[in-house]
């Protein structure tokens, strides 16, 4: 059984190499047809740019995008550079630079990756995914009886914040990186993707297909070791599968089937805030130009936010959107799950949590006025600022950097909700229904809790679990996303996620059940 | 100002300065050799067994303390003088106080086993005991074997924590089945099970003879009153506790096997109380033992006495009997009072189910004559503390219990029940025609 898990962890290993060399080999070569493409199809009229790039670029071979990329940066920025002096601004070229490296290399790309597609995704993806379920699967075995399996999590390096989790961050954080500005690295990722992509929604991938691809990839396979890790505990096997449905179904294959049949790409389950650009001009003309469809999602997006979202937190909690359908809740609860120890339990991360959460909700709400009150008035400033600027502002600061780069990639270090504890514009929104109007709370049981803190140890939303457990209280915070790991790892029984009713729900208590003594007594003498 | 000296910085010490700093503006000191801050003694295990780290096992963060105005002393006290008013401390200078705790808990068994104090033989009580441990037993090169002696919650911990670490475990019981003192023995038998699926070589009626010694001074092996010799480089003893008094044989406090209070948690001597594990009723409370060495008890015992030293004297009274405890990955919860074979008085009759293939079972007790609802064992199945103390003070039958058992279930969300298993046995059992009632939110959050 371990020799079946170290030959997977070396299958892996062997998957993720290739997959990760791919940003810098491949064979990369444009001759003038593919030139001509690039001119008609991005409507260029910049002279310069279109000779840099035949004095340099064009029946040349590039053997990395590392040689390939910089040619056309410099050149769409020299370009750029030369028009702007001389106030020629209907040729600049606005498309970002490394998006066009990325658009022209996935169109001239040729050689071994882009001619095997399907070899190369099984030496990449296919390799990940046996090899990592050659890990995980044993495990049903090696694990023994049902229980609680945290054995060794602060004893073994990957997890304990060791050499081999600062490796997987700085993996996490250059792959969003990449991701996110330079998509050019990307290119031959796409490749892998292609026959996937073109099988469902028609269209060649790009790179945020293979993201979300390989999102439901990894939750895929973390949702299997989920079902081997907490076999025993139905409340985990429900909400993974949820999250998987949710991730699978809404989130990756309903938006690309809609490409398919000339719908907008929308993802039925992805709510304003969280969904930042719901208003943004743009989004709004695509959707009031796409006829029924485009109408029917704009008044879904809002009865969603405005009425779906705060009416099931008040039934269930918020934990029925981040923990059982949203997907960066779905990453965090499988890929996430081994790091759910880090998030940090002091008093002053509490403190900074409810300044930045709710910053952001402010920022994101403050963002989208302006964009409504632009998008009404046709004005392009609302009291002398740019609403572009600003929405450009919150798309790298908030929607790139901190859900993206440092929302996953900082995992490993600080836990698996970084983003959603700290971030997350819908999360303090469903926060305020949660905390104050809900019928969900985590009950504790009387006067059976220990302060043995497994409760705080692995929750990752950072609540401090045990200092209401061990004064009798229930758990009501707004950020509590109901994983319910709490309750699976306390040992005595003290903990339940439930809905009941709200009166009743917070109780602080002077004096513990099993204490008799006289309260009212005790009242009185106050 | 007063002031408010503790001895020991456990869960009762602990819970009474924070009680008294609610109540009053008195100045407080806890004085601890074990450690600078308090931490839960019930989570050592799981910083060996990697879950935590033992900072995690402290509640309050280090600012807490001084931000409450409790001073922190570390130092052993070895004596006292309760004419002057003094503690004598260890390496450090005299303290004077006005009113003083002792919270001191408990120490580890020895029964005066030939061996006992070599290297690698202790008990699992107290930080050190942890650092004892990760010393002589940190892997199975080190410790091709260890021997856990005393068949209890302790005993059980230990084995727990070091198959966590793949040592191969024998396991030394007194009794005949495990914990039969305390568990009937329906329940006992399922641990048994539980125990041997664990790859845990567990000797029932086996008792330790002696610990054998290598030429270092560590242990090497041990022998049992079945004759056996069994080779290990770990022996704990978890043959229970005892309270951990020994500075205060020289003082006037009258002591029994703990220091001796009343209900007001008060000892002989004016201005000086004891609570927690060290503490002794002078007579017993109901069915409970006059020393509870028991995570709440001592809290409680700590809410108590803060109330009466800052001006309101109130008794101790812990109400009814519960407890929960983990065998491995057996959960155990208890409330009431269900007595083992052993020592249960004749009219108390039991109701045992024990699902099919699954460890999970209950046991309700009953009175044989009125049918009122004594108590129920539970394992792998949680069950609300609230419900059963109110239907303990309600004086319940037994047959409300088993119509109403749905409201105490206190599982996770979608987990299966077995309510209606457990009806249907006890009707056919006792020819009874209850009907399960449905859960209902009203009457498990109705307030008194």
């Amino acid at each position: 059984m371990k020799a079946i898990k170290n030959i997977g962890l070396i299958l892996f290993l062997i998957g993720l190499g290739i997959f990760t060399s791919l940003t810098v080999l491949g064979k990369f070569q444009v001759d003038r047809s593919i030139l001509d493409q690039v001119i008609s199809e991005k409507g260029i009229k910049s002279e310069v740019f279109i000779k840099e790039l035949q004095n340099n670029l064009v029946d040349k071979e590039f053997n990395s995008m590392l040689s390939f990329s910089p040619k056309i940066v410099t050149a769409l920025e020299m370009a750029n550079a030369q028009h702007r002096k001389n106030k020629e601004y209907k040729k600049v070229i606005y498309t970002n630079p490394h998006d066009m490296a990325a658009y022209i290399g996935k169109k001239s790309g040729s050689g071994f990756i882009a001619n095997n597609k399907g070899l190369m995704w099984f030496l990449t993806f296919g390799l990940g995914i046996i090899g990592s379920l050659m890990f995980i699967i044993p495990n049903v075995v090696l694990l023994g009886k049902k229980g609680i399996k945290n054995d060794g999590i602060y004893l073994e390096n990957a997890t304990n914040r060791g050499w081999i989790a600062w490796l997987v961050f700085i993996f996490l954080v250059s792959f969003y990186l990449i991701l996110y500005f330079r998509s050019e690295y990307a290119v031959n990722w796409t490749f892998l993707a292609d026959p996937i992509s073109e099988g469902i929604s028609g269209n060649p991938a790009g790179h945020w297909f293979v993201y979300g691809f390989m999102y439901c990839v990894v939750m895929t396979v973390m949702a299997i070791r989920m079902y081997v890790k907490y076999r025993h505990n139905m409340y985990q096997m429900v909400r993974t599968t949820s999250v998987l449905f949710f991730q699978i179904v809404f989130a990756f294959l309903i938006p690309e089937i809609m490409v398919r049949l000339q719908m907008p790409y929308y993802d039925f389950k992805n709510a304003f805030p969280l969904d930042y650009d719901f208003f943004f001009s743009w989004n709004l003309k695509e959707l009031l130009a796409s006829g029924g469809i485009g109408l029917f999602i704009l008044v879904w997006g809002i009865v969603l936010t405005l009425i779906i979202v705060p009416a099931m937190v008040y039934f269930f909690g918020k934990r029925w959107y981040c923990s059982w359908v949203c997907g960066c809740g779905g990453l965090a609860e499988t890929l996430g799950d081994p790091y759910r120890q880090h998030s940090s339990k002091s008093l002053f991360s509490w403190k900074v949590e409810r300044w930045l959460i709710h910053g952001v909700l402010v920022f994101a709400v403050t963002m989208t006025l302006m964009t409504l009150y632009s998008f009404f008035t046709e004005s392009s400033t609302v009291l002398a600022i740019k609403t572009q600027s600003v929405q450009n502002t919150y798309s790298i600061l908030i929607g790139a950097f901190f859900a993206g780069v440092i929302g996953t990639g900082f995992y490993p270090i600080f836990g698996n909700r970084v983003w959603c504890r700290f971030g997350c514009p819908l999360a303090a929104y469903l926060g305020f229904v949660q905390r104050f109007k809900s019928r969900f709370r985590i009950t504790t049981n009387g006067g059976q809790c220990i302060s043995c803190g497994n409760c705080s140890t692995y929750c990752e939303q950072g609540i401090d679990v045990r200092a209401y457990a061990q004064k009798g209280e229930n758990i009501v915070r707004s950020s509590c996303v109901g994983c319910g790991i709490c309750a699976a790892v306390c040992p005595r029984g003290v903990l339940k996620l439930e809905n009941g009713p709200l009166e009743g729900r917070i109780n602080p208590t002077q004096v513990l059940l099993g204490n008799d003594v006289d309260l009212m007594e005790l009242m009185n003498k106050k | 100002m007063e002031h408010i000296v503790i001895i020991g910085n456990g869960i009762s010490g602990v819970t009474a300065a924070r009680h008294i700093r609610k109540l009053s503006d008195k100045k407080i000191t806890i004085i601890s050799a074990e450690n600078d801050y308090f931490f839960s003694r019930t989570a050592l295990m799981y910083v060996y067994m990697g879950h935590m780290k033992f900072e995690h096992t402290q509640p309050y963060e280090d600012w807490f303390w001084k931000k409450n105005r409790i001073e922190l002393l570390k130092g052993f006290v070895e004596s006292m003088n309760h004419q002057g008013k003094k503690l004598h401390l260890k390496s450090a200078s005299d303290v004077e106080y006005d009113k003083l705790i002792i919270a001191t808990g408990s120490k580890s068994n020895k029964f005066g086993w030939p061996g006992q104090d070599l290297k690698g033989v202790q008990g699992l009580y107290s930080k050190q005991d942890l650092e004892n441990l990760e010393n002589y037993a940190p892997n199975n090169q080190i410790c091709k074997r260890a021997v856990i002696v005393g068949g209890g919650l302790i005993g059980i911990e230990l084995a727990e924590m070091l198959r966590s670490r793949e040592i191969p475990i024998t396991f030394l019981v007194r009794e005949s089945s495990f914990w039969n003192v305390v568990l009937p023995s329906g329940e006992s038998n399922l641990i048994n099970e539980h125990i041997l699926e664990h790859h845990i070589d567990l000797r029932l009626s086996t008792n330790l003879v002696e610990i054998i010694a290598d030429e270092n001074g560590r242990v090497k092996a041990i022998t049992t009153d079945t004759g056996e010799t069994i080779e290990c480089n770990f022996v704990g003893l978890t043959a229970g506790v005892s309270p951990n008094i020994d500075f205060l044989r020289e003082s006037d406090i009258e002591l029994g096997r703990g220091v001796k209070v009343n209900r007001l948690l008060e000892t002989n001597i004016k201005d000086i109380y004891a609570i927690g594990d060290c503490a002794e009723q002078y007579e017993a409370i109901g069915s409970r033992r006059p020393i509870e060495a028991v995570w709440y008890t001592g809290r409680m015992m700590g809410e108590t006495v803060a109330q009466t030293i800052c001006g309101r004297e109130t008794e101790y009274k812990p109400g009814h009997w519960f407890n929960s405890a983990k065998f491995l990955d057996l959960e155990y919860q208890t409330y009431g009072w269900v007595f083992s074979e052993r020592i249960k008085k004749d009219h108390e009759k039991h109701f045992h189910w024990r699902h099919s293939k699954e460890k999970i079972c209950i046991t309700i007790a009953y009175h044989a004559d009125t049918n009122e609802f004594l108590g129920i064992n539970t394992f792998g199945i949680r069950m609300r503390h609230e419900i059963f103390n109110r239907w303990l003070t309600e004086k319940r039958q037994v047959d409300y219990v088993m119509e109403y058992l749905k409201d105490a279930n206190f599982d996770p969300e979608f987990y299966a029940q077995y309510e209606s298993e457990i009806v249907e046995q006890f009707n056919s059992e006792l020819g009874m025609h209850i009907e399960l009632k449905r859960k209902s939110w009203k009457r498990i959050f109705k307030t008194a």
